[in-house]
């Protein structure tokens, strides 16, 4: 199994510990200045969303972790979960002592739940020491976690759809605002975070943000979980510094020879061996650790055809661009590989795309084309003219 | 369904509705257990939730229908999920595919006519660096080979009873 030397070095509860005995505006600035950004791929400032979240006025307010871990290629979050959960619960724990919360959900998708017995065990040993409860180590807090099962959709890793699945709805995003920092699970004020960013503000309480900022680059600071998979020699999860360029990630795991990577699963880019050199963080390659590695005899039209094949079928069909379009794009992508695809077509193509981007409701649809547009970019000189083939669109 | 059944089913809601309590949020456990129990979620249990919860029945109808592992069609008792997002897809998941479809005689999205195994595809488990992997109701296998495919459904099989495995001459594990 995967190992993550930082998490393996952190000592149980004494980030709980050192937060009980600061005040909830304390423990936001310390996140704030570590400059913990979510690790769930959307990167948003988490002491901002916590400091909102603590400002917000309500008697009762919800700590959500998402490990609806959808993303194709991510699976960081499952060898979190087996491995560190007293770290992500300790997470939670933190944040709702920063925001006032009692209440903790653990978002669990349908397709983990093997992972769930493990969890609910980790859940009743910190009821049993008192590090959740009624009075957490005699400091007179309240706070407990229960987990929910998910129910087999992707989008519900969008933090509103997420909440809609809870409340008992289909899971379709919400328009945003109001965010959940002020409305979010049933109305009250909810934090939404990623399994990863809660383990790490963790670690941020036990060893200070300068520790944290250490590492990594001026806008995205410290160190990032990576799933990596596909074709390369040492498929797994591993840790890297923010900032790491791909070149330098492909050389640990042994995929030097690798025509183009998949950063941030199949919302993310599709990066060509002539950009090896970009740096993976946040003012570059954004990404929620996802790295799909593609060797020299992959056609990068299976890929994208494997890509909006995944978009079409978990797009919660409630605005148009995103619903339709997915099918156009993996249409078009058909077309193109029965070589019955004008240059016209696929500019019209390339057009929709950029419309979904800008039209759509949320993340999905607003994501979904980028791999589509990146390959045509990138690799256009593959695509047109192919031998006609009996696979007609 | 016969009368008896239908009120065991509805008790057996009724119960659910109990542990979780009578509101909307409890809406997708109850629906989970359901599914998990009875391999369906069919009209009737529709019907009964929505009643419980006080909601009109189009409601819950418009939940089952949304999430893969719930949704109104009956099930087997053994579904199986093989992935087909990208790195199973790389990983040669076609070729477990075909041994599974020629092992059980089905293809993907029907259930054997025992109502013993369904195929259905899944996208994305999170084992990319172990693919092709697949999971059976909740149990995941990885690495999964065409050869191994035959193993794993005996594995199923066992607990139908014996008589019920292709070959007499199972080896017990």
């Amino acid at each position: 199994m995967s190992q993550i030397p930082t998490f393996n070095a952190m000592p149980p509860n004494l980030g709980l510990q050192r937060a009980l005995a600061m005040s909830p505006m304390e423990i936001v600035k310390e996140i704030a200045d570590s400059g913990l950004k979510g690790r769930g791929g959307a990167g948003f400032s988490t002491g901002i969303k916590w400091e909102l979240a603590a400002e917000a006025v309500s008697d009762r307010k919800f700590i959500l972790c998402n490990a609806d871990e959808g993303e194709p290629g991510t699976f960081k979050d499952r060898v979190i979960l087996q491995e560190y959960a007293d770290l992500v619960f300790e997470g939670m724990t933190i944040a709702a002592l920063a925001v006032g919360a009692q209440e903790g959900i653990l978002f669990l998708r349908g397709e983990y739940t093997y992972l769930r017995a493990h969890l609910e065990a980790v859940l009743l040993a910190r009821r049993e020491h008192h590090l959740l409860g009624e009075n957490i180590l005699g400091f007179g807090s309240a706070f407990d976690i229960r987990i929910f099962m998910g129910a087999g959709a992707y989008i519900c890793g969008e933090e509103t759809g997420l909440i809609e699945c809870l409340e008992g709805f289909r899971g379709e995003p919400r328009n945003r605002p109001p965010y959940p920092v002020h409305r979010g699970f049933l109305d009250c004020p909810s934090v939404v975070n990623n399994v990863e960013t809660l383990a790490w503000a963790a670690c941020i309480l036990q060893r200070g943000a300068p520790w944290f900022r250490k590492v990594g680059t001026e806008m995205s600071t410290g160190i990032k979980i990576f799933s990596i998979s596909g074709d390369c020699e040492r498929p797994g999860v591993f840790e890297f510094p923010m900032g790491i360029t791909v070149k330098e990630l492909l050389r640990h795991v042994g995929g030097e020879d690798a025509r183009a990577v998949q950063i941030g699963g199949a919302s993310g880019q599709c990066i060509p061996a002539s950009q090896f050199d970009r740096a993976i963080a946040f003012e570059d390659i954004p990404t929620g650790g996802s790295v799909i590695v593609f060797g020299p005899q992959r056609d990068m039209l299976d890929v994208i055809e494997n890509f909006l094949g995944f978009f079409a079928d978990e797009s919660c069909g409630q605005c148009t661009p995103c619903r339709l379009g997915n099918r156009k794009l993996l249409e078009g992508v058909k077309m193109l590989k029965a070589g019955t695809c004008s240059m016209a077509y696929l500019n019209e193509l390339c057009a929709l795309g950029e419309t979904m981007m800008i039209a759509s409701k949320c993340g999905l649809g607003q994501s979904s084309p980028c791999a589509f547009l990146s390959v045509v970019r990138n690799f256009r000189e593959e695509l047109m003219g192919r031998a006609h083939t009996l696979t007609h669109a | 369904m016969l009368m008896t059944e239908r009120e065991f089913l509805a008790a057996e809601i009724q119960s659910l509705a109990n542990k979780y309590g009578r509101s909307r949020t409890s809406l997708v456990p109850i629906l989970q257990e359901v599914k998990r129990k009875y391999h369906k979620i069919d009209s009737y249990a529709m019907q009964v939730t929505a009643d419980l919860l006080g909601i009109h029945p189009v409601e819950v109808n418009s939940v089952v229908s949304f999430y893969a592992f719930l949704g109104d069609r009956p099930q087997g008792q053994y579904v199986i999920r093989l992935c087909r997002t990208i790195s199973c897809a790389m990983a040669e998941k076609d070729r477990v595919m075909r041994q599974l479809e020629n092992d059980l005689g089905i293809s993907f999205g029907q259930t054997t006519p025992d109502g013993k195994f369904t195929l259905e595809w899944a996208n994305c488990i999170g084992m990319c660096d172990q693919g092709p992997a697949l999971l059976v109701n909740e149990r995941v296998f990885t690495r999964v080979t065409p050869e191994s495919v035959h193993a794993i459904l005996e594995e199923c099989r066992r607990a139908f009873g014996q008589h019920a495995t292709e070959r007499k001459e199972v080896h017990l594990a």
